[in-house]
């Protein structure tokens, strides 16, 4: 648990030791975590693939306990361990498995190569220092600089995203900052180190309407700027739509839809994508009732057999029930896993 | 999450509409906290400690025919033994054993009745503050101030040295001395954790229908406030008892508190120091059973604590 | 920032007043003659008595009295006692072992307290912290006077006084303070390695420290610098109200190990029935509590950025 800092801070600022190969970033193969608690095991994820390349966004999209979040945290090496394990699945960073590294390689990867923005930047910053001197923590940890220069930097980042009179705010503490500002500042910590991924989980959440757009539009730019591969959780179809490039729909910790944003929105695969954008309130359906997926998510702990979703879904058939379906190709660039897939996607 | 919101959860359950709150409660807050409790080991050996005491306190003869006040002087300084006085005797030949079982009565006796007198004035004047606000809050929200500004113990030697007791005093007089000092330096603990209670119960919704409703300042106190105050306020009290009887016993060895002829730890404690080095017997039993007594009335308090305490599940 | 100390400052004036009204009260207007026992056994000569009665406006009516003991009190006057020491002169003269001693404590509770919280906060359920749990727990419940007089005898008397001196030493004063500052401090070193496990505990579950490991920071960092520093706080208002505390186990810590300070001097006031003596003594050591609050108070505002004292 103990480094030491004097080493560190010898290190001159590297060039990456990470080089992806065709521009692929992040393979993620059959990950699978679950949470060890006293009133049994929760299956979180339970086998996700997906690919990253350099300058692509992935949208995950999924309801609370879907396991978007774990997917992240397990990426970034954050979760809680116990209760939670990974019990099998590889994160490849460059084609090096993330999972097996030594822990010190891997808490040096968080930062300059992999980094994160939390949904509530309130609570996800330190209260009690300055937002500057946040920002500059992962200069003179990870790059060894001086107090000086590393609040310099902080104060470039503090004006790149768009904050007014960094200068003078730089010395402020988080509670003093609106919401959308704190997450500016979340952000430019997270990029502060120039990553190759940026994982960003219910970045707009927590903020009004209008902010949303700003941040999202901020995160876009940043993102084309610096041809990060960005990885945006959500569960707001109207947060991805103009951003992503592809989505993943997850359902009870695995991947149901897999399709670029254009095809999914309008076309669905899966009954449970369609279920989602039909919920959306549209203005040209004004007056009609709003449909919304009957019923819950299922328990972690007991997760239905054959198609998690079939208790919940109009297409169910005995077959949902007893056997289930694997995330498969059906038609060009168009990923599903539901026995009915081609009846939902021309339906 | 927050043990506020809990709580206030809890308060709803409570306030059932018509209906006597005492009744129907299948789940709350206090029911869920005894569940919580009957698990803790914890709980259930200062409870066994606790009653042990007050049996000790209130028939000594239980634990021991023997006279305390029988000394047999060709026998001090006995050492501890199976067959003969099991902890020994001290430099005057009396019973150590027998001395300490009964010296338990002085101990829980100022712990029990300070305890109860701090929460009476404490609970009263905090409930008053709280609930009227304005000037009645101001003046006592001062006097809670001026009182807990003078340092418990500071408060007991100066009462104790300005009405001093000599060896005619009856033990019963010097205990309540004790009693009256400890409840006019402790309240403004339990006065400040009330006046909070009640501050953050008043704003609810169901608080102020009930006024709108016309329920007497009294029904709405008894059904809202008081419900949800108990839970810190119990626990402050349970472990504030460990304190006051360490007090007391800190008084005896000042010598201005129970004074030699009593039977009582402090006094004990006081005695057997002047002989660390002869007579350690005699500094162990009397301070071990103290020591014992102050534990098990903080283990019982933070036992509580975590039982009304959700984020510690 | 200033108006707030200002303000705090008036506030406590009528704190004070009520205090010093209490304990003036307590002391000259109990039923009972106040010089009763002064002078030993046979009482008190009628001129001496006249002379006292006369001396501390005994026969006006009481709020004057008070009022002319106040004013006495403003002036920095505490008075005379019978043996016509001057009780400012003596607190003066006391006052520094006094404040060395409490300082001591205070740093053991700091240092000590902290490093065993941390210790058994890092490693909750384990070994260490059940070890810091039931240890803690001991300690809170034995009086001070005991932990007192045994360590005296343990590590004083039978190790012959070299390193730590049974009684005050005044050719080694600092020496002489450690062993009774570690006992001052004991109890509330129990208490500020419980409340730092319990805080620390709490902050390792906050959001901001999964940002911190987010950031690449160590481990040891992450809880080193970010969650304790949130943890702190809490033991910091905890160390500056326990204040009063230790002011009161002084008195029986200086009188274990006859030290020459405050306690000692009200403790000999008690013994002598010397009311002046004492009404002085608690007056400056509820003062003294009282300041320390304010202290505790402003540096709360900032340890703690989102408190305003504005």
């Amino acid at each position: 648990m103990t480094t030491d800092t004097q080493t560190r801070k010898s290190e001159t600022p590297a060039t990456s030791q990470y080089k992806p190969v065709d521009g692929l970033l992040l393979e993620v193969e059959d990950l699978r975590v679950e949470f060890h608690t006293e009133d049994g095991v929760a299956k979180a994820i339970n086998g996700v693939n997906f690919d990253l390349h350099e300058g692509e966004t992935l949208a995950i999209l999924g309801e609370s306990g879907s396991g978007k979040s774990v997917t992240a945290q397990a990426i970034m090496g954050i979760l809680d361990m116990p209760p939670a394990v990974i019990p099998g699945g590889q994160i490849r960073y460059c084609g090096q498995d993330l999972l097996t590294m030594p822990e010190e390689q891997r808490r040096k990867t968080r930062g300059p190569e992999i980094s994160m923005v939390f949904q509530d930047a309130l609570s996800s910053l330190n209260p009690v220092f300055p937002v500057g001197w946040q920002i500059a923590e992962m200069f003179r940890k990870h790059r060894g600089m001086n107090k000086s220069d590393s609040l310099e930097r902080a104060v470039k980042l503090m004006q790149r995203v768009q904050i007014p009179a960094a200068k003078e705010r730089v010395k402020a503490y988080p509670h003093q900052f609106s919401g959308g500002m704190r997450q500016r500042i979340m952000i430019a910590m997270a990029i502060a180190l120039d990553p190759a991924v940026l994982i960003a989980d219910e970045p707009t959440t927590a903020l009004d309407v209008t902010v949303q757009a700003q941040i999202m539009s901020l995160l876009q730019e940043l993102q084309e700027e610096r041809q990060m591969g960005l990885i945006l959780i959500t569960h707001d179809l109207g947060v991805v739509a103009d951003v992503a490039d592809k989505i993943a729909v997850m359902y009870a910790g695995r991947i149901v839809e897999r399709a670029d944003v254009f095809d999914l929105y309008r076309q669905p695969a899966h009954p449970y994508t369609k279920g989602l954008l039909e919920s959306i309130p549209r203005l040209d359906q004004k007056g009609q009732q709003l449909a919304a997926i009957g019923g819950l998510p299922p328990n972690l702990m007991r997760i239905p057999a054959g198609c998690a979703f079939n208790p919940r879904c109009r297409y169910a058939q005995d077959i949902c029930r007893e056997e289930r379906p694997e995330l498969l190709t059906v038609a060009p660039g168009r990923e599903s896993a539901c026995h009915f897939a081609e009846e939902v996607l021309h339906g | 999450m927050t043990e506020a919101s809990t709580i206030a959860v809890s308060a709803e359950t409570g306030a059932a509409p018509g209906g006597d709150v005492q009744q129907d409660k299948p789940r709350s807050l206090a029911s869920d906290a005894w569940r919580q409790l009957k698990k803790n080991p914890i709980f259930w050996v200062s409870v066994i400690l606790i009653a042990l005491f007050v049996l000790m306190a209130v028939v000594p003869q239980l634990f021991t025919s023997t006279d305390p006040n029988e000394a047999i002087l060709q026998q001090a300084r006995e050492r501890p033994s199976l067959d003969g006085p099991w902890f020994g005797r001290d430099i005057q030949g009396y019973d150590i054993y027998a001395r300490t079982i009964h010296g338990a009565r002085a101990s829980i006796l100022v712990g029990v009745f300070a305890t109860l007198s701090t929460l009476i004035i404490g609970t009263a004047l905090g409930i008053i503050a709280g609930f009227y606000g304005g000037w009645i809050d101001a003046i006592v929200s001062r006097l809670t101030d001026i009182f807990f500004a003078i340092p418990l113990l500071l408060g007991g030697i100066l009462f104790m040295s300005v009405m001093p007791n000599d060896q005619n005093t009856p033990y019963l007089v010097v205990v309540g001395k004790v009693v009256v000092v400890l409840a006019i330096f402790g309240w403004p603990g339990i006065a400040r954790l009330m006046r909070s209670s009640v501050l953050q119960v008043k704003p609810n919704d169901y608080v102020q229908a009930a006024r709108a409703l016309g329920a007497s300042p009294w029904r709405i106190i008894r059904s809202h406030v008081l419900p949800n105050a108990m839970a810190p306020v119990i626990v402050v009290s349970t472990i504030n008892l460990g304190v006051y009887i360490a007090v007391e016993a800190t008084l005896s060895f000042l010598g201005i508190g129970l004074t030699p002829p009593a039977v009582s730890w402090g006094v004990a404690i006081s005695d057997a120091l002047v002989g660390i080095r002869t007579t350690p017997h005699m500094l162990l039993f009397p301070s071990l059973f103290l020591s014992l007594a102050v534990l098990a009335f903080i283990m019982l308090g933070d036992a509580i604590r975590d039982a009304f305490d959700p984020k510690s599940r | 920032m200033y108006k707030y100390v200002i303000r705090r400052l008036l506030q406590m004036i009528p704190v004070l007043i009520g205090a010093t009204f209490i304990i003036f009260y307590m002391v000259f207007s109990m039923p009972g003659d106040p010089t009763a026992g002064m002078c030993g056994d046979r009482g008190c000569s009628p001129a001496f008595v006249a002379q006292f009665r006369e001396e501390h406006n005994l026969d006006d009516p009481f709020p004057l009295q008070y009022a002319k003991y106040l004013g006495n009190v403003v002036q920095g006057d505490l008075g005379t006692n019978f043996r016509n020491q001057s009780v400012g002169f003596e607190l003066e003269q006391r006052y520094p072992i006094t404040a060395k001693l409490a300082l001591m404590a205070i740093a053991f509770e700091a240092v000590i307290g902290i490093i065993a919280g941390v210790l058994a906060g890092v490693r909750k359920g384990k070994f260490i912290d059940n070890l810091v749990l039931v240890s803690t727990l001991v300690v809170i419940s034995i009086p001070v006077f005991v932990i007192g007089s045994v360590l005296q005898y343990y590590l004083g008397v039978k190790m012959g006084g070299q390193i730590f001196p049974v009684t005050y030493d005044s050719a080694r004063p600092l020496q002489s303070l450690i062993l009774p500052a570690f006992v001052l401090g004991s109890a509330s070193i129990a208490y500020v390695a419980r409340l730092t496990r319990t805080n620390l505990v709490e902050n390792l579950r906050a959001d901001y420290l999964r940002t911190a490991i987010a950031k690449g920071l160590t481990r040891s960092r992450a809880i080193g610098v970010h969650a304790l520093r949130n943890s702190l706080i809490p033991v910091v208002t905890f160390i500056g109200a326990d204040f009063g505390g230790l002011l009161g186990g002084a008195i029986v810590t200086e009188r274990i190990f006859n030290i020459p300070g405050v306690g000692g001097f009200l403790f000999t006031g008690i013994r002598n029935h010397d009311g002046v003596s004492v009404v002085g003594t608690v007056t400056v050591l509820v003062l003294v509590f009282l300041l320390v609050n304010l202290l505790v108070d402003l540096l709360y505002g900032v340890l703690d950025p989102r408190i305003s004292h504005d």
